[in-house]
């Protein structure tokens, strides 16, 4: 049992790992650090960069968030580890 | 009927709603004061979240603040989303598997030190009393500009609504009253956005009328037309800001770590029946939250062209009434500096500090300011609150629209305010007195405990409200940096790494504490002419000073859990609990409820 949880543990981690590193990527990569080279691009009427800013960011989060319940539900279930319905 | 009867009206309704859901969902026991007895849906969990966080700055405020700051404004629409995937993917799941009742709780067990209790608890109440006064402030200033009601007797008349359902109701109270408040606030939010969107580019959805083009033939996109309409009077562009990157950068990390330290958000999640109820309601609260943060740009970009197509080169005599109207109340101010009766404006303050009016009238009819003017080309000084407040004046949109404001703001000051006052309250109720001064506390004794508490907490908040020592504005940053600094580290080892002892995490704590404190108050008070950024370390201005202040927390507690004692057999034995969602729940026991 004591793997089992051990597994199930790196298994989070690793969803968690990934899913944050997307979370860095648009908030400070795109919308801080290479929002002058993504200004340039045109997106829909905004600049790229801009808009990854001040709205597709946001729009991620809520999709990150939504994506790890998704996961961790099914990987709660492969371990035999998720909650019994009452 | 006029404007007021029907604020009036908007008001009164939504404040016999919240007190009505107050009666109904009065709690009976601790478990219901504390985290409604941990019954609430995952939905409903995420629109009282979403509430809760959502305050006076967000509603009234934060739209204001884009529209002048434009690009800069994304500190604040990442900075206070972005903690939302961090309380999600590493704390909201594994506290709300530890099962207890409060932020200090977690901390004092998991480092098996009331020290550290002790330490999380004075953080928790510094970061709230600073955050609660600025909401009872805010109640104050929306009474005293819809309502025609002196801004003191509009704290009272909000303490004693938050009294109603606070002290009556506590968590279970709160929960079901931050539900509708969240439904007046957003409906207020969006009908004005959407009537603006429709007037400035024909598309009814704001989030894509900010990348359309502009309805009056130019072909101009609306971000270019701000774009060439700010160069043109002298701004820097728009979508460029002036920050440096690195502060930005810094804002940005700060606001989101302290989102997610932040105590009265954090024990939402122990309120949800399951931890996969806690990671599912995380994204329920952030996508309302989302709805609000993603038209506040579009708000901002809109208010701030609308403001300019008014403002800019009208004869004062013949300018829309609204201008007259915000005058009137000291939001807006014109100095004639050329005497040409024109308004002029250009970058720069118009005058020294804030506006203070003369008793008699201008050439044109305007209220005389005493100010020193300034050198530039600049006559206009304008409260950046006005944007989303006087909005609907300045598109023309129905009165029941500026009534509706008016309910919105008060539904996001009263419903941050009440999950604030529910945290201190249960903090000293049962974090000071049941665990480490009185620990032989019945239930219902802690009970009343924590509604006297409340109680108290309401009437300092109410006097702060009132007598807003000079600060209250300036320091925002105080609380946020503080979550950020001392309670979100604690926290994220306590889950993380097994080997944090008490000696790390409690050092890590008060050097995060002291040291964000510290630099804060230095350029604030101490020295408020060097607040620059050539004596800013490494160019981090105190907004975004929690991330270095985390950081360091992080070290110091690395280095010293060093030296400690390690960490008990059965402390690991929890941590190793909380990490898996099956297994020894406390609170899903049948026979402990």
């Amino acid at each position: 049992m004591e793997n089992n949880n051990d597994d199930y543990w790196r298994a989070n981690l690793r969803v968690a790992a990934i899913l944050l590193i997307i979370w860095f990527t648009v908030s400070f990569g795109f919308g801080i650090l290479l929002v002058e080279p993504l200004n340039k691009i045109s997106f829909f009427g905004f600049k790229l960069g801009f808009w990854w800013a001040q709205q597709g960011a946001i729009f991620v989060f809520v999709i990150l968030i939504f994506v790890y319940a998704g996961i961790m539900k099914r990987i709660d279930k492969k371990f035999g580890v998720d909650e019994e319905e009452d | 009927m006029d404007v007021l009867t029907l604020t009036y009206l908007f008001v009164g309704g939504s404040f016999a709603l919240y007190i009505g859901i107050a009666v109904w969902s009065r709690a009976s026991s601790t478990e219901e004061f504390y985290i409604a007895g941990g019954h609430v849906h995952p939905i409903a969990n995420g629109m009282a979240t979403a509430a809760d966080w959502m305050s006076a700055a967000s509603f009234i405020s934060m739209a204001g603040i884009i529209a002048f700051m434009g690009y800069d404004g994304t500190v604040y629409l990442m900075g206070w989303t972005g903690g939302y995937v961090l309380l999600a993917l590493l704390l909201a799941p594994y506290l709300r598997k530890f099962g207890e009742f409060t932020v200090p709780d977690f901390i004092g067990s998991r480092y098996y030190s009331n020290t550290a209790r002790v330490v999380a608890v004075i953080s928790l109440i510094l970061i709230s009393f600073t955050y609660v006064a600025g909401q009872m402030r805010g109640v104050g200033i929306v009474f005293s500009n819809f309502l025609d009601v002196p801004i003191d007797v509009g704290v009272v008349i909000g303490m004693a609504v938050v009294f109603m359902y606070a002290v009556l109701g506590g968590m279970k109270g709160i929960t079901y009253t931050q539900v509708a408040q969240y439904c007046v606030m957003i409906f207020a939010y969006l009908v004005p956005a959407i009537f603006i969107s429709m007037l400035i580019t024909g598309i009814p959805i704001p989030q894509l009328g900010l990348g359309a083009e502009v309805a009056d033939g130019s072909g101009l996109t609306v971000l270019d037309k701000l774009d060439s309409t700010l160069v043109e009077l002298g701004f820097g562009p728009y979508t460029d800001g002036n920050k440096a990157t690195i502060d930005v950068f810094a804002i940005t990390l700060a606001l989101m770590i302290g989102t997610a330290g932040l105590p009265h958000v954090i024990v939402r999640f122990f309120t949800v029946p399951k931890v996969s109820d806690a990671r599912k309601s995380a994204g329920y609260a952030l996508l309302f939250i989302a709805v609000l943060y993603t038209t506040a740009p579009a708000v901002g970009a809109f208010a701030r062209l609308n403001f300019i197509d008014t403002v800019q080169g009208s004869q004062y005599s013949t300018v829309d009434s609204w201008f007259k109207n915000w005058e009137r109340v000291g939001l807006i101010g014109w100095l004639d500096k050329n005497n040409d009766g024109v308004i002029q404006y250009a970058p720069g303050a118009a005058f020294e500090g804030a506006p203070r009016y003369g008793s008699e009238i201008g050439a044109s009819g305007e209220r005389a300011i005493l100010n020193t003017p300034t050198a530039n080309d600049n006559e206009v000084y304008v409260d950046r609150d006005i944007m989303v407040l006087a909005n609907p004046e300045i598109a023309g949109l129905p009165d029941w629209v500026i009534a509706l404001v008016a309910a919105g703001g008060l539904a996001a000051a009263l419903s941050t305010a009440a999950g604030l006052l529910l945290v201190i309250s249960t903090s000293i109720s049962h974090d000071l007195l049941k665990k480490t001064m009185a620990k032989g506390l019945s239930d219902r004794q802690e009970l009343r405990y924590a509604r006297i508490s409340a109680a108290v907490a309401i009437a300092i908040a109410g006097y702060l409200g009132i007598n807003p020592p000079g600060f209250v504005t300036q320091v925002v940053a105080f609380a946020f940096g503080l979550a950020a600094a001392s309670l979100f580290p604690a926290i994220l080892m306590g889950i993380f790494y097994k080997g944090m002892n008490k000696e790390g995490a409690i050092t890590g704590m008060v050097v995060g504490l002291v040291f964000t404190f510290a630099y804060i108050f230095y350029f604030k008070f101490i020295a408020p002419a060097d607040n620059n950024a050539e004596h800013w370390w490494f160019g981090i201005s105190p907004e975004g000073i929690g991330a270095l202040g985390a950081l360091f927390n992080f070290t110091v507690a690395f280095v010293v859990s060093r030296f400690g004692k390690p960490v008990p057999g059965e402390v690991q034995k929890m941590v190793d609990n909380i990490r898996i969602p099956r297994a020894a729940n406390p609170r899903s026991a049948p026979d402990t409820s």
